[in-house]
C-alpha cells in the first residue's frame, strides 16, 4: 500500500509554521502590509528555500492586491492567499502523468547529482509498479560509485523487481542497452535505469548521460518515456541550475522531490516550476519502501504556506 | 540569474558622485544588494541579516579610498568580514596524539560521508599514517560495501560488522583491532541521519562516548539550503562536533551553507570536497569560499593550481623560448600536458570570475586530446622543425593519431599563425616581460 500523499506532506509543517509566525509577526507592527511587512513576509518565503527571485514574485501578489484595496488583512487570509500563488506555479509546471506508450516496456531514466536518494528512489518506484502487478526490470547503470550495484540489487530484492547488473567501471550505457533487450525479452512492463549521480556541471559525465539516453532510444524508439531528475529536497538554490542542466541535456519529464523529512523545506520546486516549467511527479522521503507519493500542487502548496486548521493535510496525519 | 555582487554595488553607487563618506542614506541600496546576494548563495536568512548588520556599522562614516570607487569599497568590505565569519585563515587537520587516534565522521544521508571517509584515509597515508575504515553504517543497503570497495582501492584496512550489528560495537571492536594490527588512526564512518531523528542522535552519542574521538567532524553538502543551521545547530548541541567538512564543491553551487554553518557553530571548516575521486580533497581556504560566495571567482586557487603544474624553471625557459621564436611543438606539447595536470578544463573555467555560469562555456576537451594525439604521433624530430612534415609523414601522422590528414594540416597551420603572433608580441614586449610569462 502506498501512503497518502497527505500524510508525506506532514514533514512540511514546520516549514508551513515558521512562515505562519513570519506572517503574524509582520503584521504585528500594526501597519498591516506596508513596506516593511512584506519584506518581512519574503523573508519567511526565502527562509522556505523559494528563492529570492519567486519570493519576491510571490509577495508582489500581495502588493497588487493591496494597491487594488483588497488586501488581505488577517494572517490566514495572507497564509491563502500566497498557497493559491503557489498552487498556480506549481500547476502551470503541472502536465499529467505520461501516457502509456501501448508498447512494453516504458523505459524510466533516473538521474541527479550526487547522494540526492536517486537508488533509493528507485527501490520505492519498483515497489509501487510491482504491487500494480507490473513487472519490473532495474538496470543497475551506476558503474562508477562502489557498491552501487550491490546497493540496488538489495532494493531490488526488496521489491520484487529483476535486476540487470553491470560490473564495476563497465561501461553505463551498455548496461542500459542489455537491460533494455532483457526486459524486452522478459515481457516486462517497465524497466528503470539508475544512473551514477554526476554534479550538472561535469561535461563529460553528462555527455555519458546523453549517451544512455540516446542508445535507449536506438534500442526502442521513444525510449526512455520518462527522465526523473531526483532532488534532495534540504537542496537551496542550486536545485534550479541541477535542473536547468540536466534539462538541457535530457529534456527532464519531471522532477522527484526526495528526503522531504521533518525539516526539508521543499521550496525549490516551486522557484523550478515557476523559472523552467519542469513539473513535480513524486515526493519521498525516508527509507521505507511504501514511502513515495504521488504529487499533488494543492495539498503541497497548503502544506507549504497555507492557512493552518481546517482543512490543512499537516494535521490530518 | 546570479550577477557579481561587485557589478551590482557599482550599479547601486551609480548616483553617488564624487568620493566622500559613505553614509547611511547612500549604502542603503548597496546593503539590499549584499543581503540579496548572500540569500541566493544560501546563507540563512537571519545569519544575513545580522551580517548585513554588521558590514553596514563597519562601512558608514568610511572615507572612500582614493584607489576605490564606492562599490569596490563596500566588496572590500564585504569580503574582509565574510573572510572573518568564515574563520580567517585555513586550519590545518592535525590529529591528537592519542594511539589510535580516533575520528568520527557524521551528516545527513547523502551529504558525502563515506566518499569523505576514503579521501580522508588517503590524505592521512600520504602523511605517513597508517589509518584503519570502520563501518559503522549498518542502515543503508551495501554502505559497508561501498566502504569495503574504497579501501581495497587505496590499500587500507577495513573493519566491518554484520548487517544489522550494532553500530557501537563495531566502532568499539574497530578500536581493538586497530591496537592489534598496528593502525593509528581508526576513520568511523556512520551512517546519515537527520539531525532531528532523537534515536539515532542518541546514537552517535554512544559511538562517541564509546570510542572518545579525538575530532568529530560533521560532513555538510555545501548545496544545502536554509536548513543548515539547523543541521549545525543539532549536531553540535548533540555531538559537539570539532571541525566541519564541505562537500561537492565542484559544482557551480555558492555554497552559502558554509557561513550559516559557522556563524552558528563557531566550528572550524578543516575540508573541502572537490570532486568523486579520492584524491579532491582540499584543505579549506575562507578567503576562497567568500569569493565563491559572492560571485567573485577563485583567482587564487587557479593561480595555485598553475604553479602546482608548471614548475618554474621551465616556465622561465619557456620564456625565453617564446622571445626567441624557438618555440616548438615539443614546447606545446609540454604545455598541453601541464594545462591538463591542473583538472578538466570545465572546472578551472568555473574559477575564473565573470565565468561562473558554467553552462553556458563549452570547452572541448576531446579536441584538446585530438591535438595531443597527433603531436604524439610524430618524432622528437617533426615536433622541432614541422618543416619536414611531407605528405607521406602527414599521412603517416594521421593513422598513427587516428585523425585524418585535415586534422594534421589545421594544427599545423594553426601553430603556424601562433607562432607569428608570438612573434609581434615579443616584439611588443622586448622592453620588458612578455605579457604571457607563463602561459595561462
Amino acid at each position: 500500500m502506498k501512503r497518502a500523499f497527505t500524510s508525506l506532506l506532514r514533514g512540511l509543517a514546520k516549514t508551513r509554521r515558521a512562515i505562519e509566525d513570519g506572517i503574524e509577526s509582520a503584521l504585528g507592527r500594526g501597519g498591516g502590509l506596508d513596506e516593511t511587512a512584506l519584506e518581512e513576509i519574503e523573508e519567511t518565503l526565502i527562509a522556505a528555500d523559494v528563492g529570492v527571485e519567486t519570493s519576491l514574485h510571490l509577495v508582489d501578489s500581495l502588493r497588487v492586491r493591496r494597491d487594488r484595496g483588497d488586501a488581505p488583512d488577517d494572517a490566514g487570509t495572507i497564509a491563502s492567499a500566497l498557497a493559491d500563488e503557489v498552487k498556480k506555479i506549481l500547476e502551470q509546471a503541472a502536465d499529467g502523468p505520461p501516457v502509456d506508450n501501448g508498447h512494453p516496456p516504458h523505459v524510466i531514466m533516473v538521474v541527479g547529482v550526487n547522494g540526492v536518494g536517486k537508488t533509493t528512489t528507485i527501490g520505492k518506484l519498483a515497489h509501487r509498479h510491482v504491487a500494480r502487478g507490473n513487472r519490473v526490470v532495474l538496470a543497475a547503470s551506476d558503474t562508477f560509485r562502489a557498491a552501487a550495484g550491490e546497493q540496488l540489487t538489495v532494493w531490488a530484492q526488496r521489491s520484487g523487481a529483476d535486476l540487470v547488473g553491470g560490473h564495476d567501471g563497465g561501461d553505463p550505457a551498455s548496461v542500459a542497452y542489455d537491460a533494455l533487450d532483457a526486459a524486452a525479452a522478459r515481457k516486462a512492463d517497465v524497466l528503470i535505469v539508475d544512473t551514477a549521480g554526476r554534479l550538472h556541471t561535469q561535461k563529460n559525465l553528462i555527455s555519458e548521460i546523453e549517451k544512455i539516453k540516446r542508445v535507449l532510444g536506438k534500442r526502442m524508439p521513444g525510449a526512455p518515456h520518462e527522465v526523473l531528475l531526483v532532488l534532495d529536497a534540504n537542496t537551496g538554490q542550486n536545485a534550479v541550475a541541477q535542473a536547468k542542466l540536466f534539462d538541457e541535456a535530457l529534456g527532464v519529464t519531471g522532477i522527484v522531490l526526495a528526503k522531504l523529512d521533518g525539516t526539508a523545506r521543499g521550496g525549490i520546486v516551486v522557484a523550478i516550476a515557476r523559472e523552467l516549467g519542469i513539473p513535480v511527479r513524486y515526493v519521498g522521503l525516508g527509507e521505507n519502501i511504501e514511502d513515495l507519493a504521488d504529487f499533488e500542487p494543492g495539498p503541497f502548496a497548503d502544506a507549504l504556506v497555507g492557512a493552518a486548521g481546517g482543512e490543512s493535510p499537516a494535521n490530518a496525519a | 540569474m546570479f550577477d557579481q555582487l561587485s557589478q551590482r554595488l557599482e550599479d547601486a553607487f551609480r548616483s553617488l558622485t564624487g568620493r566622500g563618506k559613505l553614509t547611511e542614506a547612500n549604502i542603503e541600496e548597496a546593503m539590499r544588494e549584499v543581503r540579496r546576494a548572500l540569500l541566493e548563495a544560501d546563507v540563512n536568512f537571519k545569519v544575513a541579516r545580522g551580517f548585513v548588520e554588521q558590514v553596514r556599522a563597519r562601512a558608514v562614516g568610511q572615507e572612500v579610498l582614493r584607489s576605490l570607487t564606492p562599490g569596490q569599497q563596500v566588496v572590500k568590505i564585504v569580503h574582509e568580514e565574510l573572510v572573518e565569519l568564515l574563520g580567517g585563515e585555513a586550519v590545518p587537520f592535525r590529529l591528537s596524539g592519542a594511539v589510535p587516534a580516533v575520528v568520527m565522521v557524521v551528516g545527513l544521508q547523502g551529504s558525502g560521508k563515506t566518499t569523505f571517509c576514503g579521501k580522508l584515509a588517503r590524505h592521512l597515508r600520504k602523511r605517513g599514517k597508517s589509518p584503519m575504515l570502520a563501518a559503522a553504517d549498518t542502515y543503508r543497503p551495501a554502505a559497508q560495501e561501498q566502504l569495503a570497495t574504497l579501501g581495497r582501492g587505496l590499500d587500507v584496512p577495513v573493519h566491518r560488522g554484520r548487517e544489522g550489528a550494532d553500530p557501537v560495537g563495531i566502532a568499539t571492536s574497530a578500536l581493538a583491532e586497530a591496537r592489534e594490527s598496528g593502525a593509528d588512526v581508526v576513520i568511523l564512518d556512520t551512517a546519515g541521519r537527520l539531525h532531528v531523528d532523537d534515536e539515532m542522535m542518541r546514537e552517535l552519542e554512544r559511538i562517541r562516548e564509546a570510542t572518545r574521538p579525538g575530532e568529530i567532524l560533521l560532513v555538510l553538502d555545501s548545496m544545502t539550503g536554509q536548513d543548515a543551521v539547523n543541521v549545525a545547530t543539532e549536531f553540535l548541541g548533540r555531538l559537539d562536533f570539532t571541525g566541519a567538512v564541505l562537500t561537492k564543491l565542484d559544482g557551480d553551487t555558492r555554497g552559502g551553507a558554509a557561513v550559516s554553518l559557522r556563524a552558528v557553530t563557531g566550528k572550524p571548516i578543516k575540508f573541502a570536497g572537490v570532486g568523486e575521486k579520492l584524491d579532491a580533497l582540499e584543505p579549506f581556504h575562507p578567503d576562497r569560499m567568500a569569493s565563491r560566495i559572492l560571485g567573485m571567482g577563485d583567482v587564487l586557487t587557479l593561480a595555485e593550481k598553475a604553479q602546482e603544474a608548471v614548475d618554474a624553471d621551465k616556465a622561465a625557459k619557456l620564456e625565453e623560448k617564446l622571445r626567441k621564436q624557438s618555440f616548438t611543438l615539443e614546447d606545446f606539447q609540454e604545455q598541453l600536458t601541464a594545462l591538463k595536470k591542473m583538472g578538466p578544463l570545465d572546472q578551472l573555467a568555473g574559477m575564473i570570475p565573470g565565468m561562473s555560469k558554467l553552462g553556458q562555456v563549452a570547452i572541448d576537451e576531446s579536441a584538446l586530446r585530438r591535438v595531443e594525439a597527433i603531436i604524439n604521433s610524430m618524432t622528437p624530430q617533426e615536433r622541432r622543425d614541422p618543416g619536414v612534415l611531407d605528405g607521406s609523414r602527414r599521412k603517416r601522422i594521421a593513422r598513427g593519431s587516428g585523425s585524418t590528414v585535415q586534422d594534421v594540416n589545421r594544427l599545423l597551420k594553426q601553430f603556424g599563425s601562433m607562432k607569428k603572433m608570438m612573434k609581434q608580441v615579443g616584439k611588443l614586449g622586448k622592453r620588458g616581460k612578455l605579457p604571457f610569462a607563463s602561459p595561462f
